[in-house]
């Protein structure tokens, strides 16, 4: 059984067909990339996966259960977590506060008026062991909109990660970076999904980035599916090559 | 530098307990008196509760005094006709205005923003006229009357609140101390946090699954509670309620005082209500317009000091 089973979704805004008939299903462990030209409706996918939307026709099932009328943050509890486009943090208090939301909601924790000693040494450590899998231990302190760009990037993807997904949807966790800032960020991707066994999805468009991590490789494409494969079938698929030449040209 | 950032802390919670416990035998010397304490204390406390929503979950709530006044007619008419107990009238007050909170609340945590102020409003006049208008039972415009604040009796011993002023003070002060650890520790929790989380970014909070219509709910109610004990002493501070307690001005007058006195920090709505209400009472004895004195140093401290009085102190400290 795939852990995500998406049937024929679509997705409208009135007369625009943002994404249509798109089918794709992710296996527990792989690192599925998703890429396409601008507009192409790779976010609006990600958001009928992880439940922003609800798609105009079609089904989404996760680990074997229905999740489309499933809102949003029941999605989060049954393991799917999520990053953004544009970066979305708590900009006025410190990383570790940030991540440490994040670890007390996935331990169950959100109504606790009070934690016990244990709990909270057990939130502490697991904190103190996402940011240490994230390189962010210096920056502990640091208020989260202080800091750089990319640590803020990898600030959010800790976010995500303290919530103990079975399922990691990425999107475009390189969008703005220098060539060091990407570096580092697909080193950590690779990290989670080789030693870690993370399961990610992951919308790129650095073309080195998803050809050197992509087990499979979803191309859309004005929203429609234009095709799926390893990256080598990708990399010579006529259909792939010229809606990137479209792009280009 | 974490070490001394606590110990500073430690230290300022000391200075305002210091304050607030020697209030009565200080402020004679600088031409104050004791019930102007009370009222800072009580006003202080309402506009804390209102900082529970609006500085620590980020929802503007433009209706708080509905609840500090259903709080108060609670009490009055607690007193006025059904017993003569002073801590039964608070409870009642509190219940009151608190339940009225949590069912409202149920109505309008889908809103956002500006929407979300202005149901607020509209809730809170539609107290407001039920209470000018039911003259049978709430004196319409001359507001209650009738009633007064009970001696408490704990156990053998008798405490006169009602006769001696100081004793009421302390009696205001402790139901402080008990509102204001509440906050406190809440915030200091998990569930504190997840307000924080909202008001930081809605959609991240929404997406760590935090159901976040629910958490506004809680806090909302929460806040409600806390405003409306603060009506409740407000109405026993007085030995009188009216329709004014309810009016959206007095919600107005109580956000000037948390963001004046600074929304980001626990006790800025404190330091905002000392201010405000001290002014009024100064100002109100030599102009009828003190109002506009009022608005003008809100103006200007918005303008100024954008953090609001302790956020300005504070970031100074920081820096030096
Ligand atoms: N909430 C929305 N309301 C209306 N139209 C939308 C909305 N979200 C996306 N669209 C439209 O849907 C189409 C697909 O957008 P989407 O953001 O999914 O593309 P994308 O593949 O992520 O593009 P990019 O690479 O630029 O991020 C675009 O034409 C966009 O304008
Ligand atoms: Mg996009």
């Amino acid at each position: 059984m795939s852990l995500l089973d998406i049937r024929r979704v679509s997705k409208n805004f009135g007369s625009l067909v943002a994404v249509r008939d798109v089918s794709m299903t992710v296996e527990s462990g792989e690192l599925r990339a998703v890429i396409g030209p601008n507009g192409a409706g790779k976010t609006t996918f990600f958001n009928l996966i992880s439940g922003l939307f609800r798609p105009s026709a079609g089904s989404i099932a996760f680990d074997g259960e229905d999740v489309t009328g499933v809102p949003a943050h029941r999605r989060v509890a049954r393991g799917m977590a999520r990053t953004f486009q544009i970066t979305e943090i708590f900009p006025e208090i410190s990383v570790l506060e940030n991540v440490r939301i994040s670890a007390e909601v996935a331990a169950g924790y959100r109504l606790r008026p009070w934690l016990g000693r244990r709990a909270a040494a057990e939130i502490r450590q697991r904190v103190e062991k996402i940011l240490g899998l994230t390189g962010l231990v210096a920056k502990a302190d640091r208020l989260v909109g202080e800091l750089s760009h990319g640590d803020q990037r990898a600030a959010e993807i800790a976010m995500a990660l303290a919530l103990r997904p079975r399922l990691l949807l990425l999107d475009e966790p390189t969008a703005g970076m220098g060539d060091q800032e990407t570096y580092e960020i697909a080193a950590l991707i690779r990290r989670l999904h080789r030693d870690n066994k993370y399961t990610i999805v992951l919308i790129e468009h650095d073309m080195r980035v998803v050809f050197n991590l992509a087990d499979r490789i979803t191309v859309l494409d004005q929203g429609r599916l234009l095709a799926e494969g390893p990256p080598a079938a990708i990399a010579q698929n006529p259909a792939v090559q010229a809606a990137y030449l479209g792009e280009a040209a | 530098m974490r070490r001394s950032e606590i110990l500073r802390g430690r230290l300022i919670l000391l200075a305002i307990w210091a304050v607030l416990i020697g209030a009565p035998y200080w402020m004679p010397a600088i031409g104050g008196y004791t019930a102007l304490g009370t009222r800072v204390l009580v006003l202080g406390l309402a506009a804390m509760s209102l900082n529970f929503l609006l500085g620590f979950t980020g929802v503007l709530s433009f209706g708080h005094a509905a609840y500090f006044g259903l709080g108060a007619y609670g009490a009055g008419l607690t007193l006025k006709l059904l017993a003569a107990s002073t801590p039964l009238a608070l409870l009642l007050g509190t219940l009151l205005g608190g339940i009225a909170g949590a069912l409202l609340g149920a109505l309008i945590v889908r809103r956002r923003g500006v929407y979300f102020a202005m149901v607020t409003i509209a809730f809170g006049q539609v107290f407001y006229f039920i209470a000018f208008r039911w003259n049978a039972l709430t004196g319409g415009d001359d507001g209650l009357r009738g009633f007064a604040r009970q001696p408490l009796h704990l156990g053998p011993v008798t405490i006169d609140i009602l006769n001696n002023a100081e004793a009421f003070y302390y009696f205001v002060l402790a139901c402080f101390a008990v509102v204001t650890a509440v906050m406190a520790f809440l915030l200091r929790s998990p569930f504190g946090h997840t307000l924080l989380a909202i008001r930081e970014n809605e959609r991240r909070a929404r997406f760590l699954g935090i159901p976040v219509e629910r958490h506004i709910w809680l806090a909302f109610t929460l806040s409600c509670f806390f405003i409306s004990l603060a009506g409740a002493l407000y109405a026993m501070l007085n030995n009188f309620a009216d329709p004014r307690g309810l009016h959206y001005a007095l919600s107005g007058d109580l956000v000037i005082m948390a963001v004046m006195g600074g929304m980001r920090s626990f006790w800025g709505p404190l330091l905002g209500a000392v201010v405000f209400v001290v002014l009024q009472d100064y100002l109100s004895s030599i102009t009828t317009n003190w109002q506009s004195f009022i608005g003008l140093l809100f103006v200007l401290v918005v303008m100024f000091f954008p953090r609001g009085l302790l956020g300005f102190l504070q970031r100074r400290k920081a820096a030096a």
